[in-house]
C-alpha cells in the first residue's frame, strides 16, 4: 500500500499547494527534517530555504520563506510568508532582490529596517537556492 | 413659487454634486476591488493559524504561556478598528451602536482609524492609544497595535482584549464583530476541526512534539499569530470600508440623477406655462387693440 498525506503551504497571499504527496524534506529550525506519512505530531519553526516534496516517483522544489509546520500523521500544514514554486522563480529577479537586500544591509539600519531587509535577503536566497540545484539536471 | 432660473440653478447644483460622488464612486470601486482581493486572500492563512492555534494551545498541556493566562478581572479593553473618513454609508454607525455596549468604566479604548478616536472622545470614554492604518494596510501597522495591547495585557493593566471590526461578507453586506483577542486560551479552532478535536480528547490527547521546545515555539507562535490575526482584520476592514463606500456613493449618484430628472421636468413645465402665459397676453392684447 502506498501511503500518502495532505500537504498544504498558504501564504498570507494565496494557499499556495494543497496536494496528496509521498514524502516531504522542508528546513525546520533544528535542520532538515524529512517527513513520511504517519509521522508523530509536531509542531516547529520553520527557516527560510527550500521545501522537497517527492510525489509520484517525482521530486518537487518549493522555496519557502520564515513560518510554522504543523505536522500530523495525514497532514502537513505550512504557514510562511512565501512560497514559490522552482519553475516560478524568476532567478534574474531573485538575484538583483538579494544584491538589493545587501545594499540595504549595509546601510545603517534601526532593528526594524535591518529585519525587512533581513527577511528579503533570506527570501532571495532561498529563491537562488531552489532554482540553482535544478539547472545540473 | 420658484421661477425657471431658481430651478436652474439648483440643477447645476446638483449635477455638480453627481459629478463628485461618480468620481468618489470609481475612485472607490477600484481601491476595493484591491482591498477585497487582499482580504479574500488572506482567509485561508488565518484559518489554517487558527486550526493549528486551536489544537495547539489544547495539547500544551500544563504549559502556559503569560499571553493565555485567564485572569476573568473586570478591566476590559475593546481595540475599535474605524475608517479613518467618512462618507461610508452607516458602516461606522453601526460598528459605534456595537461600541457603546462595552461598560464606559471598565473598558479602555484602543483606537485604530481617525472615526474610532472621534468617537471616543465624543463619548467621553477612556482612549489609551490611537493607531492608524493606510489604504493598503502595513503588517506593520498592525503589529504595532498588536504589541501596545499585548503589552497593557501583560502589565495587567487590562485583563483581556476584544476586538470591534467591520468584517466583509459582500460588497452590500458588512457587519461589525467582536472577536476576543487575549488571553489567547479562548481561541477555539474552527468550526469544522471542532468536533475532531473534541473526539481526540476523549482517546486522550496523542503525543506531540515540539521542536526544539515549547517554549520557544509558543513564543514565536503565539505573538506572530496575534499580529497576523489583527493585520488581517485590518485587511476586512478595509474591504468594507472600500465597499460600503462604494456603495454610497452610487446610491447618491443614482439619487442625483433621478433628481436632476424631476426637476427638468419642472423646469421644462414651468417653461411650458410661462410660454403659453406670454402668448395668451400677446393674444389678448392683439384682441383689445383690435
Amino acid at each position: 500500500m502506498v501511503l500518502t498525506f495532505k500537504l498544504e503551504i498558504v501564504t498570507p497571499d494565496a494557499k499556495a499547494y494543497s496536494e496528496d504527496v509521498d514524502m516531504v524534506t522542508l528546513p525546520g529550525v533544528e535542520g532538515e527534517m524529512g517527513i513520511y506519512p504517519g509521522h508523530v505530531p509536531l509542531l516547529t519553526e520553520l527557516v527560510p530555504g527550500e521545501i522537497t516534496v517527492r510525489k509520484d516517483g517525482r521530486d518537487y522544489f518549493i522555496a519557502v520563506g520564515e513560518g510554522f509546520v504543523e505536522i500530523t500523521a495525514d497532514r502537513i500544514a505550512v504557514m510562511t510568508d512565501m512560497a514559490l514554486r522552482a519553475e516560478n522563480i524568476d532567478e534574474a529577479k531573485a538575484e538583483e532582490a538579494r544584491k538589493r537586500a545587501e545594499n540595504r544591509l549595509a546601510e545603517h539600519l534601526d532593528d526594524e529596517e535591518a529585519a525587512i531587509a533581513n527577511a528579503a535577503l533570506a527570501h532571495s536566497l532561498a529563491q537562488l537556492k531552489v532554482k540553482r540545484r535544478q539547472l545540473p539536471h | 413659487m420658484a421661477s425657471t432660473r431658481d430651478i436652474v440653478r439648483r440643477i447645476k447644483s446638483v449635477r455638480n454634486t453627481a459629478q463628485i460622488t461618480k468620481a468618489m464612486q470609481m475612485v472607490a470601486a477600484s481601491k476595493m476591488r484591491r482591498a477585497q482581493q487582499a482580504a479574500l486572500a488572506g482567509r485561508p492563512y488565518v484559518a489554517l493559524m487558527n486550526e493549528v492555534l486551536g489544537s495547539v494551545v489544547f495539547r500544551a498541556g500544563d504549559f502556559t504561556h503569560p499571553l493565555m493566562e485567564k485572569r476573568g478581572g473586570p478591566k476590559r479593553c475593546l481595540i475599535l478598528v474605524s475608517t479613518d473618513r467618512g462618507l461610508c454609508g452607516a458602516l461606522n454607525s453601526n460598528l459605534f451602536r456595537e461600541a457603546a455596549r462595552f461598560e464606559p468604566v471598565s473598558t479602555v479604548f484602543v483606537a485604530a482609524g481617525r472615526k474610532a478616536a472621534q468617537y471616543i472622545a465624543r463619548t467621553r470614554r477612556k482612549l489609551a492609544a490611537e493607531f492608524t492604518y493606510k489604504d493598503a494596510p502595513l503588517f506593520g501597522e498592525a503589529r504595532a497595535i498588536s504589541r501596545f495591547a499585548c503589552q497593557m495585557f501583560l502589565d495587567g493593566e487590562v485583563d483581556r482584549v476584544d476586538v470591534l471590526s467591520t468584517s466583509f461578507v459582500s460588497t452590500l453586506v458588512q457587519k461589525p464583530q467582536v472577536r476576543p483577542f487575549l488571553p489567547i486560551g479562548e481561541i477555539k479552532p474552527v468550526a469544522a476541526g471542532l468536533p475532531e478535536a473534541e473526539s481526540e480528547l476523549m482517546r486522550g490527547a496523542t503525543e506531540f512534539l515540539f521542536e526544539p521546545n515549547v517554549e520557544m515555539v509558543l513564543g514565536a507562535l503565539l505573538p506572530h499569530s496575534l499580529n497576523f490575526q489583527l493585520y488581517h482584520i485590518l485587511l476586512e476592514a478595509k474591504a468594507s470600508e472600500q465597499s460600503a463606500r462604494m456603495v454610497a456613493m452610487k446610491n447618491a449618484s443614482d439619487n442625483a440623477s433621478q433628481l436632476i430628472k424631476d426637476l427638468t421636468l419642472d423646469y421644462n413645465k414651468m417653461r411650458q406655462s410661462n410660454i403659453t402665459r406670454e402668448l395668451l397676453e400677446i393674444a389678448s392684447a392683439q384682441m383689445g387693440m383690435g
